[in-house]
């Protein structure tokens, strides 16, 4: 891993890939001291906010284990419910050289994880066991995705909580309630979270 | 039952408090005053409690009354308070009585003020924190001609400052700053024209972000695409035009494009009072004296 200084409250530690972020996230969130105030993943990085102490910190990010799979806890995925009528759907399918219908069965057969969370609230970042449903964002964004509409982009699914600009392919639309400002807890969706997508 | 009432504002007027840090893994950033030392000292000079929230002010504009005898300060921007049409002073206690109507200039030189009242503004907590997040939404709404905002209690013995100097306007805004996380994606020349160059603040400023014009911009050492990465206030991050974007208490949670460098939390206060027009110079390094 490579710790970068962001400013004096904060370090950005690269690792080499999503499944080597993946595998520290967990251990750094269950051991953050009180010098740590808020831990960010993303797909290659996890920033680590804190509050000046940063040699502190540095030395308790180097000596972060990997979390082990063995004991992490099974929980039960969480189920989202999609009508796989998207507009890029045939599209996705060229990309693929699968069916409409196939496309469809890898969705929901997959289970998926939350990799990291970011762009919005409740907006998680879903991968795969698998790589058929790897496929380039759009070539032009636009500039509103509906609420809830289900998308892929390079290795990752997602679903946007809310209309916002989007550049994913869409395949479907869920009613799923991502986002709950009132919920405990509010996002349906954080890191380490499994999902499984339902077609309705 | 206390309230304030408000009877106009300006551009924007919003309830702050020091924001809802450690939820940055489910998309939602901290929020909060911009200006924290501003909002702080507004805090100090009515006796609260460091959680109370107050009222952020943006390019003043703000008139309001209070139906009981309310203990208030204002704080931040080079502006004109007054109360019934009578002048009071800024960074002091302001007797408000039941009534009266309290108002704020534009300001002459920075662009927000805190008023704080004591007891502190009681809007919702949403997530842990009174503040609105201009950009996710979360939080109270905006502040607006016809809103009642409750007062709280949220003070602790009287008083816990009399006096708190003014800052002194300044020609031209120095920020301190400390290259990276990404200063590698950028030419030795970029990251000189960053701290020798005179950078202008454009139109675009706003709790979210300040966009900075200037003769050159930042050319890339490094090609193509960053996967996104948590953020931080203070991040100067350069989009594809090569003009640096600062970033305030709404900033997005990750981004995609490189940050060059990051202003230090001293200087993010003097930060957060750029307005249009403005001048910017980049300092490299810390300040020897303590930063809060």
């Amino acid at each position: 891993m490579i710790l970068r200084s962001c400013g004096d409250r904060a370090i950005l530690v690269e690792y080499t890939d999503l499944a080597e972020t993946m595998a520290f996230f967990p251990s750094l969130r269950r051991t953050a001291p009180e010098d740590v105030e808020d831990l960010v993943p993303a797909a290659r990085t996890i920033l680590v906010r804190h509050n000046g102490n940063s040699d502190r910190v540095a030395a308790w990010i180097r000596a972060a284990e990997p979390a082990d799979h063995a004991t992490a806890p099974i929980t039960e995925p969480v189920v989202i419910t999609v009508r796989y009528d998207g507009d890029d759907l045939a599209d996705v399918a060229d990309l693929t050289g699968l069916t409409a219908r196939e496309v469809i069965r890898a969705h929901t057969e997959q289970v998926w994880t939350v990799a990291f969370c970011g762009f919005a609230p409740g907006f998680g970042y879903l991968v795969g066991t698998d790589d058929r449903l790897h496929v380039p964002r759009r070539s032009a964004p636009r500039t509103t995705v509906p609420a809830g509409s289900v998308g892929l982009a390079g290795e990752f699914s997602g679903v946007y909580p809310r209309s916002s600009p989007g550049g994913w392919q869409l395949i479907g639309r869920s009613d799923t309630e991502l986002w709950d400002v009132a919920r405990t807890p509010p996002a349906l969706l954080q890191p380490g979270t499994t999902v499984r997508f339902e077609q309705v | 039952m206390r309230q304030l009432s408000i009877v106009r504002t300006g551009p924007l007027c919003t309830v702050q408090d020091r924001g809802r840090p450690g939820r940055a893994s489910f998309g939602v950033g901290r929020s909060g005053a911009a200006d924290i030392a501003s909002h702080d000292a507004a805090n100090r000079l009515v006796g609260n409690t460091a959680q109370a929230a107050t009222l952020e002010v943006t390019f003043g504009g703000l008139a309001l009354r209070a139906c009981f005898d309310a203990v208030v300060a204002v704080t931040g921007a080079s502006t004109e308070c007054a109360v019934d049409g009578v002048r009071q002073g800024l960074y002091s206690t302001i007797m408000l009585p039941s009534g009266a109507t309290l108002t704020l200039a534009a300001p002459t030189s920075g662009l927000r003020n805190y008023l704080a009242v004591r007891g502190g503004i009681d809007a919702p907590t949403v997530l842990g924190s009174r503040s609105t997040d201009t950009l996710s939404g979360i939080g109270p709404e905006v502040v607006r001609a016809g809103t009642d905002l409750l007062v709280g209690t949220e003070h602790a013995d009287w008083p816990a400052a009399e006096y708190i100097p003014e800052p002194l306007p300044r020609s031209v805004t120095t920020l301190r700053v400390e290259y990276g996380p990404r200063d590698d994606w950028f030419t030795a020349e970029a990251k000189a024209t960053l701290i020798q160059q005179r950078w202008t603040v454009s139109q675009d400023c706003d709790r979210v972000g300040i966009r900075l014009d200037g003769p050159d911009p930042l050319p890339r050492a490094v090609a193509g695409e960053l996967a996104s990465e948590g953020m931080v206030p203070g991040g100067l991050q350069v989009p594809p035009s090569g003009k640096p974007v600062l970033f305030l208490a709404d900033h997005p949670v990750t981004g995609g494009y490189p940050v060059i460098a990051v202003v230090t939390t001293g200087s993010m206060p003097e930060a957060a009072q750029l307005r249009p027009g403005d001048t910017v110079r980049f300092h490299l390094g810390r300040s020897a004296q303590f930063e809060p």
